[in-house]
């Protein structure tokens, strides 16, 4: 009887875990921002799908490279034959942590300055990132906004001299995303 | 003891999953997508012939092609360098699949407007497709002057006409592969002995040596009558593609010096094997005229 009761709590929790701690979005917004005095390059994504866990605290993205749209038809082409090598490494992904979570309050309205830290893999390198960001929940869903600047060559992506007055050696990221409860 | 190891086994997943988890729950609910082939050529030319390759919508390109005389012609001459012939073309991208060009030769100083129509595109994913397919048509009209101004010289004389299929397939993220048949028709002809139509079927390819250069090769093979003598030979041409941002370079010795595919594929009378070989270059610059 006691060994059903621990296995039945078990599955429950299971589920509990797989049901409403879990918020996502398909549609997730990230661009990255290089400017230099001679070139201003910008893309945007709209196509990232994320999911963060309230109950653990954790967050995941998994962004397909060749979604970024340029304003430029030949820079869309150069930064996924040249530069991200998209063929070879179609995504990027990060998994990672709320710092001090239990501060946020995922489930009632309110605005909280959070602190995220992970692991982001892109260009076949893995690094770990620390990174501020906002979290608003409102009408039960979260809007979590972020901005952070990350180095291509600490990524293993090379700006060969004849373009480096062209693109920046610091990219601005943001990212926005409207998280709904997951289905 | 027992309950308890199980118990243990039933909760690792929470302690090994936590991270992972996630992502994995991202991969279940990503939609199958198709993966479009993008880049399997560096520019519009392979080397002299089209590529698959055509401007997106917006995009204009601007295209200078030099090709110097005959690399035998000896040091006095520079080895050809001293007698450049220069073709310029334009060529837009009217939506992403349909590309409107405009070139001039100065092989009997011909006008030559073209027009290429992306047809299939390569994929994998939700649409699986082997090869990309262009449709590349063009009219060519002759500006000399008529050799026998005395005869009735009606203006159609001086058309000419190519329709080409591009087939190609990007084999692997550096070797790309294409099949060109061709049908040139010409409105009219040097001698009575020349068919007026020409067959031919182009193969060509390139080999990327790093991510902005490549080895090209491109080579026509030309049906000819066989009872019929002829002074013309097929086109080789070997070249290196460079990529710089917006410019691409590219630089190739051929043995046919023709920049339109009139003069280039069906009125080549430069022979390889006899050293009658040319050196040349193009210059490809994109200029974006509206963004997306």
């Amino acid at each position: 009887m006691k060994k059903a009761i621990i296995i039945i709590l078990i599955f429950g929790l299971y589920a509990v875990s797989n049901g409403q701690d879990k918020y996502m979005s398909k549609t997730g917004h990230v661009s990255f921002y290089s400017k230099t005095p001679m070139e201003v390059i910008e893309a945007h994504n709209n196509q990232v799908a994320t999911v963060i866990n309230i109950k653990e605290g954790t967050i995941a993205f998994n962004l397909i490279q060749k979604a970024f749209k340029f304003e430029r038809a030949l820079m869309e082409e150069h930064f996924n034959e040249n530069y991200m090598e998209s063929s070879k490494f179609p995504k990027c992904t990060f998994s990672g942590k709320f710092k001090d979570f239990d501060l946020v309050n995922f489930k009632n309205t309110g605005s909280y300055k959070v602190v995220i830290e992970g692991d982001m893999n892109m260009h076949g390198v893995t690094k770990h990132i620390k990174t501020n960001g906002t979290i608003d929940v409102k009408n039960g869903k979260i809007y979590g906004k972020s901005k952070f600047n990350i180095k291509p060559e600490d990524y293993g992506i090379q700006i060969p001299g004849i373009v480096k007055d062209k693109i920046a050696s610091t990219m601005e990221i943001s990212v926005d995303i409207t998280y709904v409860p997951f289905k | 003891m027992k309950y308890k190891i199980i118990l243990i086994l039933l909760l690792t997943p929470f302690c090994l999953f936590a991270q992972n988890e996630l992502l994995n729950d991202l991969d279940s609910i990503a939609e199958p997508i198709t993966n479009y082939e993008a880049a399997t050529f560096k520019t519009t030319r392979l080397i002299t012939g089209h590529s698959i390759e055509s401007m997106k919508a917006g995009q204009l390109e601007f295209r200078i092609s030099h090709r110097f005389g005959k690399l035998n012609s000896g040091a006095g001459q520079l080895f050809g360098i001293d007698q450049a012939i220069i073709y310029l073309g334009f060529q837009y991208g009217v939506t992403d699949w349909l590309e409107l060009g405009y070139g001039r030769t100065p092989d009997e100083k011909t006008y030559q407007g073209f027009t290429k129509l992306r047809l299939l595109r390569q994929s994998t994913g939700k649409t699986y497709m082997p090869v990309a397919l262009t449709y590349f048509g063009s009219m060519g009209i002759n500006s000399t002057a008529w050799d026998y101004p005395e005869r009735d010289n009606y203006f159609t004389n001086r058309l000419s006409f190519v329709h080409q299929l591009l087939i190609a397939r990007k084999f692997t993220e550096n070797l790309s592969i294409q099949i060109t048949p061709s049908y040139i028709h010409r409105n009219m002809v040097p001698t009575a002995l020349e068919s007026n139509d020409v067959y031919a079927c182009g193969i060509g390819g390139r080999y990327k040596v790093s991510n902005r250069t490549s080895f090209n090769a491109e080579y026509f093979y030309v049906i000819r009558p066989a009872n019929v003598p002829t002074v013309y030979s097929n086109p080789l041409s070997l070249g290196v593609d460079i990529e710089t941002g917006g410019h691409v370079f590219q630089i190739m010795v051929t043995n046919s010096r023709g920049m339109i595919e009139k003069h280039y594929i069906a009125e080549n009378a430069s022979d390889f094997k006899k050293g009658e070989i040319y050196l040349g270059f193009n210059i490809s610059r994109v200029f974006t005229i509206f963004g997306n």
